[in-house]
């Protein structure tokens, strides 16, 4: 059993890191200087360009990498001296997918459970499954399952000791939409009985879909830490695109308080504009276009997406 | 302790055995039986009687340590390297084991298996020579003491492997050479004086000897010495183990 020392950590973060740094044998910094906190109950995602240093922070957390120097606590227990109650709390599924072919789900699962110490649990087993929908599939070897499903059984996995803290490393690559849809509404499940869940992604718009918060990291530094609706806020534009009944050379002098570009040989005309500036009022605009004769005839609106937020921030 | 997870992966392993009860049984046995056939009736009834014991009778303690190196050696060494080839290797890192534990389970299976293989080639032996165990106490200890080190053995070049090639190269380069020179199949004192020598640098040698030694009270070298032979080596195993996994050698990057 964990013989952790009795941490009365209950008002401690899920995740706690400080000033981690990992050099890798072969020289590679995969992280530079990491500080993170993530809240109980939180669901925060990581964003960031292959090579990031994602799965490296994943696996320093999980105990699978050896982190060169700084600390780091899961719900208040060092990873590295009570590594036994700190990797009792988390559950982990990896990028890869990686099972055991000739087990059935049912024994990789219980298996799972056993490695973490529980004791064996049927009716928790039971649960897992049937929430995974992988019930009808319990006495199939794995190697029979197709790959969303064999994604289900890590998850399944992962679940079997009740852990406190997921980490779910690219959760959805490589799983239909469909799939993808059913796996958000569990994890907001999951959420819902306390977990607290970190996953990678690069499906953007999925971060945007599910996560609170959400850490972008790029050459094993976190770029920044936001809650997601702030960031969206802060760093999300609009754009209205007019075009033009008649192209124009340049842009009149009256407008130039706006801001405008002009496109496709001066066929369209671009207004970018900030969400939450209220500074300028499109009517007022019109007016001004209207003054100088320029008269759209068709209006395109469009938002930033974090995806584009995301690009402006890794600069790729 | 985490008993649970120590368990866990004693079952898997021990699992993985029933699953392929064919390779892991049968084809041991097999080659028992081809051993008997081939230098316990076929030859054997022209070679002469060693210390007083039949040929046919002499070389079963050395068969089954024969039998039981290799397959301690290629069962611990695969039960580490194939989840480290194909991964799963994560989930044991990430759980909330200690690497004693770690070995407990892995190795452990491994012995078992070794110890129920070696009791089954006894049993195969029994029905082609008539054989006597007159300490079964030594017989046991020395059956059991060598599936553990090499198991232990095997768990290393497990970790040291980075290929499936270099899995089998310390089995085919060096113990399955030190084995059959080793006095499986005739006693070290038929030697010339140099060759006995080079021999005593072998281990297997010490190994047979007292395995022998527990069946028919006659060995090459003293119990007392191979005794503290299988010890020492026992001892060397876990010392590199314990190196290894200080060291994080090769499991934690």
């Amino acid at each position: 059993m964990p013989d952790f020392m009795p941490d009365p950590a209950v008002n401690a973060n899920a995740i706690t890191i400080s000033a981690l740094y990992k050099t890798y044998d072969n020289g590679f910094k995969a992280l530079a200087g990491i500080d993170l906190e993530i809240k109980r109950g939180e669901i925060f995602a990581l964003l960031g360009p292959n090579g990031a240093g994602k799965t490296t922070l994943i696996n320093a957390v999980c105990g699978i990498v050896q982190p060169s120097s700084g600390h780091i606590r899961v719900c208040g227990y060092d990873n590295a001296v009570q590594y036994r109650a700190a990797r009792s709390a988390i559950g982990l599924v990896p990028q890869e997918l990686t099972t055991d072919a000739f087990e059935s789900v049912w024994n990789t699962v219980s298996f799972s459970r056993g490695l973490f110490g529980k004791p064996k649990n049927p009716a928790t087993i039971e649960k897992i499954l049937k929430d995974l929908s992988l019930w009808d599939k319990k006495d199939e070897q794995i190697r029979k399952l197709s790959g969303g499903m064999k994604r289900r059984v890590m998850i399944a996995k992962a679940l079997s000791h009740e852990p406190q803290v997921l980490f779910l490393d690219e959760p959805t690559a490589g799983v239909d939409v469909e799939l993808r849809k059913s796996m958000w509404a569990q994890v907001r499940a999951l959420r819902e009985t306390g977990v607290t869940v970190i996953l990678t992604t690069h499906y953007i718009e999925e971060a945007e879909e599910m996560a609170d918060r959400i850490g972008v990291i790029n050459k094993g530094q976190l770029v920044l830490t936001e809650e997601k609706n702030a960031l969206m806020q802060k760093m999300g534009k609009r754009q209205m695109v007019f075009t033009l009944r008649d192209a124009i050379q340049a842009i009149p002098p009256a407008l130039s308080a706006y801001g405008l570009a002009l496109a496709e040989n001066g066929a369209k005309l671009i207004y970018t504009y900030n969400t939450h500036q209220a500074s300028h009022d499109v009517s007022d605009m019109m007016d001004v276009l209207k003054a100088n004769n320029i008269r759209p005839k068709e209006i395109d609106s469009r938002s930033s997406s974090l995806e584009e937020i995301f690009i402006e921030l890794v600069g790729a | 302790m985490n008993w649970r997870g120590i368990w866990a992966i004693y079952n898997f392993e021990m699992g993985r055995t029933w699953r392929t009860i064919g390779q892991s049984i049968a084809s041991p046995v097999i080659s028992t039986v081809l051993y008997f056939i081939v230098f316990g009736a076929a030859i054997g009834s022209r070679i002469q009687a060693i210390n007083d014991i039949p040929y046919g009778a002499f070389i079963v303690p050395g068969l089954v340590m024969l039998t039981i190196l290799g397959q301690s050696i290629s069962n611990a060494s695969f039960g580490i390297y194939f989840p480290r080839f194909t991964g799963t290797i994560y989930e044991i890192l990430s759980a909330p084991l200690s690497y004693v534990e770690i070995i407990i389970g892995y190795v452990g299976a491994a012995a078992s298996k070794s110890v129920l293989i070696g009791v089954i080639v006894l049993i195969t032996a029994a029905f082609f020579v008539p054989m006597r165990i007159m300490h079964p106490f030594w017989m046991l200890f020395f059956l059991v003491m060598t599936s553990i080190t090499f198991s232990l053995m095997g768990f290393i070049i497990g970790i040291w492997a980075d290929g499936f090639e270099k899995l089998q190269l310390i089995p085919l380069l060096i113990v399955t050479p030190l084995t059959f020179l080793g006095g499986s199949f005739y006693s070290i004192n038929m030697l010339p004086e140099f060759w006995r020598g080079v021999s005593m640098l072998n281990p297997v040698v010490y190994l047979v000897s007292g395995f022998r030694w527990s069946f028919y009270e006659h060995g090459d070298v003293s119990l007392a010495t191979s005794v503290m032979m299988i010890t020492a080596f026992t001892t060397i195993s876990i010392a590199i183990i314990a190196w290894m996994f200080r060291t994080g050698y090769r499991l934690r990057k």
